[in-house]
């Protein structure tokens, strides 16, 4: 089990996309998990095999548990096995441990009995609406109420033929998304970052007339699908500006700064009804508008639709947040441990600008940093603003 | 491809382990002159002579001892047990030294010891020398029991036991030995942990294990021409139970027939319905259904004992019930 | 095209743009980027959406036309 984020501890598996004997590459998503921050899909980090599922589903397991066993990419067969062997702590001498994953505990005994599975099937209690335990975990899944179902199993009892006829309600979220859990999770990640972060804030206005006039002429050639948001302009932005500041892409962790591997931005995404998750868009200066925008598209669905990377929690080297048309004017940004620095962008307003002595109404745009004084200071600070603002100013350069 | 028995399988696996390593000799009630009870060991005296093909007088107790004995003192004894029912003189061997030494030793003794026994029905040889016991040794802690019930398992299981550090039980069916199909001279090597899918399928999981295997395989055949399509399961390790790849089955089919020749009350079958109880309750669609043996002791007479074992049709009208419920 | 049919074709769209938010709620002249909580990226996918139902290019400079139920209505009564 994963580590998908400093606060947490464990979590509980949903859904095995694989099964033994598949051939996986890497990047392939092959285990849903349940978390805090709602239901995150893990993928793998090589080309292998699977040897075997370890974890049941439903099975709530703390980070570090084993969740199955893989051959990768080399290994033969003697070797998997030996692997598996070691698990099974195998010193010099000792015995075959039985193979069996750890389950979660059942209370359901089965009778002494030597009946036939009809005659011990016949026992029902008066009341309760008889369902095969997967159709009851259909049901639930499909929103359905068994008690509107007519069942064609022993007894009336429901099973899965009869809810396949049932259309599915349309579900909020995969993975029941609990906002408390994830109100929780956000005051302990931001309650370390205040604690422990000695944050430094800097801000400054950016024009966006620019900005905004290549973009529209942008748009117009482009169909309606095609068509960018500012949102994409001013990711962009921040990854290309990233470049000349590393030290404030990157981790404090153990007493010292870590570089991120590529800049990876994560996004913050606000959800209805409360919460925010940040995902990941990966090497953002390496991307173009499009690719950006088709990422962005793809994250934001799927934070909302509860259905997230493992990888995109946790690979994030910096967040951004955008407070869109309907938002503030300025936010003051907290870093997200062990990240170094937030930037955020407020909504974009009609100002005066002076331009050349002159005073316009320009579309103004409040940017600002948030970055930890343990890596760097203002002066870094200050130059990332201005080379956001430089490329906004010019952004045929995007 | 060469079409053997899996009598001959049997017999090359023991030859092949007796060429590759001198350490390994065999002992039991008439292996070496008479040639094995089943005729296993036939041939195995003249080859090998008398210090490596052993005759043993009729006390299990004795030469089960003596080789554990030999396997703590370094070599890799083949012990023969005539039968499953003859085993019982020996439990207390195999239960309370053979398994328990290298816990009790702190793993300072290993006890790298085979024991091959032959178990189940069908030969009208009554309730003294037909019973389907290994449930009860898959109850042991320490001990690896194995279940080989196609030409490759019986070919190719004996090199991995030997090499286990730890006693392991093989226990070939009956049935079994004179039963041919090809043995395929590519593959050289199975593994002793893992179950193995047989046939697979989408409607029901059907798990079973040595002499039962070709009956779930001959059921599998009459439910497919009904539009029921069966994974049948060979478990082949009866400890440790691969129950990962029992349950990830039972996942997709959502429903699980298990057949075993032991009785039903307190068998294997009971301990594979339970942990996939405890594993994947919720995929379950209906009963998991057992065909089992009759809670009688196994009888004489041909057309009894025929009634009281599982067979392909008792399988089908389970799996039946199971998937298409009245 | 009248508000009852406007109404089911964005509520039809929403489902796979923000299934969590009920149209129900929204009046026929509101906002409805402020009455369902919809950010830029929600109401450009609306926009496709409906652009994809009605066969109709909707250039950037019409958007404020499209912010409430009944401007949808008359965007897309001819």
């Amino acid at each position: 089990m994963p580590s998908l984020g400093p606060d947490m501890e464990s979590a509980r598996v949903i859904e095995w996309l694989v099964k033994p004997g598949d051939t996986l590459h890497r990047g392939d998503v092959i285990v849903v998990v349940e978390t805090d921050k709602g239901a995150i899909e893990i993928e793998v980090f090589e080309d292998a095999v699977v040897e075997a599922l370890i974890a049941p589903l439903d099975a709530e397991l703390v980070v570090g548990a084993v969740m199955a066993r893989l051959r990768v990419a080399g290994e033969s067969g003697t070797d998997a096995r030996a692997v598996a062997a070691t698990e099974r702590v195998e010193p010099t001498v000792s015995s075959p441990a039985p193979a069996v994953a750890p389950a979660p505990p059942s209370a359901v005994i089965a009778q002494d009995s030597v009946g036939t599975p009809a005659a011990s099937s016949a026992v029902a209690s008066a009341g309760h609406r008889r369902a095969s335990p997967a159709a009851r975990k259909r049901a639930a899944g499909l929103g359905v109420d068994l008690a509107g179902v007519s069942g064609s199993g022993p007894g009336g009892a429901v099973l899965l033929a009869d809810l396949a006829a049932v259309s599915a309600p349309r579900v909020k979220r995969a993975g029941g998304f609990d906002a408390a859990a994830m109100r929780r999770v956000i005051g302990a990640a931001m309650a370390r970052s205040k604690r422990e972060i000695p944050h430094y804030y800097l801000g400054q206005k950016i024009s966006m007339a620019s900005a905004l006039r290549w973009l529209r002429q942008a748009n117009e050639s482009r169909t309606v699908e095609a068509r960018l948001l500012p949102a994409v302009l001013l990711l962009r932005a921040v990854g290309l500006a990233l470049r000349r500041t590393p030290t404030l892409n990157g981790f404090y962790e153990n007493g010292a700064f870590r570089a991120g591997d590529g800049i990876h931005i994560g996004w913050a995404v606000a959800l209805r009804g409360g919460g925010l998750v940040a995902p990941a868009i990966h090497d953002v200066d390496k991307k173009s508008l499009d690719e950006l925008m088709t990422g962005l598209r793809d994250v934001v669905m799927r934070a909302r639709g509860g259905a997230l990377r493992g990888s995109e929690l946790v690979d994030a080297t910096v967040t951004v947040t955008s407070l869109g048309e309907r938002g503030a004017d300025t936010v003051l940004p907290i870093i997200h441990p062990p990240q170094v620095a937030m930037i955020g962008f407020g909504r974009v307003v009609e100002r005066p600008w002076a331009v050349a002595g002159q005073v316009e109404v320009q579309p103004v745009i409040g940017v600002s940093l948030a970055a930890d004084h343990r890596v760097s200071d203002g002066h870094l600070g200050s130059q990332l603003l201005a080379d956001i603002e430089r490329l906004l100013n010019a952004p045929e350069t995007l | 491809m060469t079409v053997i028995t899996y009598r001959e399988a049997c017999k090359q696996a023991l030859r092949a382990a007796l060429v590759a390593d001198p350490r390994v000799f065999m002992m039991g009630e008439d292996i070496a002159a008479y040639g094995g009870c089943y005729a296993v060991s036939k041939g195995l005296l003249a080859e090998f002579g008398a210090e490596r093909i052993r005759d043993t007088p009729l006390s299990e107790s004795a030469f089960v001892g003596a080789g554990i004995g030999a396997a703590m003192a370094g070599m890799r004894p083949i012990v023969e047990i005539m039968t499953v029912n003859f085993s019982l003189l020996a439990l207390d061997q195999i239960m309370n030294n053979a398994a328990s030494i290298p816990h009790m030793s702190g793993g300072q003794f290993a006890v790298p010891l085979v024991i091959r026994m032959a178990t189940g029905a069908g030969r009208q040889l009554a309730a003294q020398h037909s019973h389907s016991l290994e449930g009860w040794y898959a109850h042991i802690p320490g001990l690896r029991i194995l279940a080989p019930a196609t030409i490759e398992d019986a070919r190719h299981m004996l090199a991995p036991a030997l090499a286990d550090p730890n006693p392991v039980l093989i226990f070939e069916h009956v049935m079994l030995y004179n039963v041919e199909a090809e043995l395929d001279e590519r593959i050289d090597a199975v593994d002793i942990t893992h179950a193995s899918i047989r046939r697979a399928g989408t409607d029901v999981t059907v798990v079973t294990y040595g002499g039962s295997l070709p009956r779930a395989l001959a059921a599998a055949d009459t439910l497919a021409a009904e539009g029921i399509a069966a994974e049948v399961i060979d478990l082949r390790v009866l400890r440790p139970l691969d129950m990962t790849t029992v349950a990830a089955s039972v996942a997709r089919t959502h429903r699980c027939v298990i057949v075993d020749e032991g009785w039903k009350s307190g068998s294997l079958a009971a301990e594979v319905c339970a942990r996939l109880v405890e594993m994947v309750f919720y995929e379950l669609d209906a009963p998991i259904a057992r065909v089992c043996s009759a809670e009688v002791p196994m009888p004489y007479a041909a057309h009894l004992e025929q009634a009281a074992l599982p067979n392909a049709g008792r399988i089908v009208a389970a799996v039946r019930q199971v998937v298409r419920p009245a | 095209m009248n508000e009852q049919q406007i109404r089911a074709m964005v509520a039809d769209a929403l489902a796979g743009i923000a299934p969590e938010v009920d149209l129900d709620t929204a009046g026929a002249d509101q906002d409805l980027r402020q009455a369902l909580d919809l950010d830029s990226m929600d109401f450009l996918n609306l926009v496709i959406a409906l652009s994809q139902r009605t066969g109709r290019a909707v250039p950037e400079a019409d958007y404020p036309r499209l912010f409430t139920l009944a401007g949808m209505a008359a965007y897309f009564a001819h």
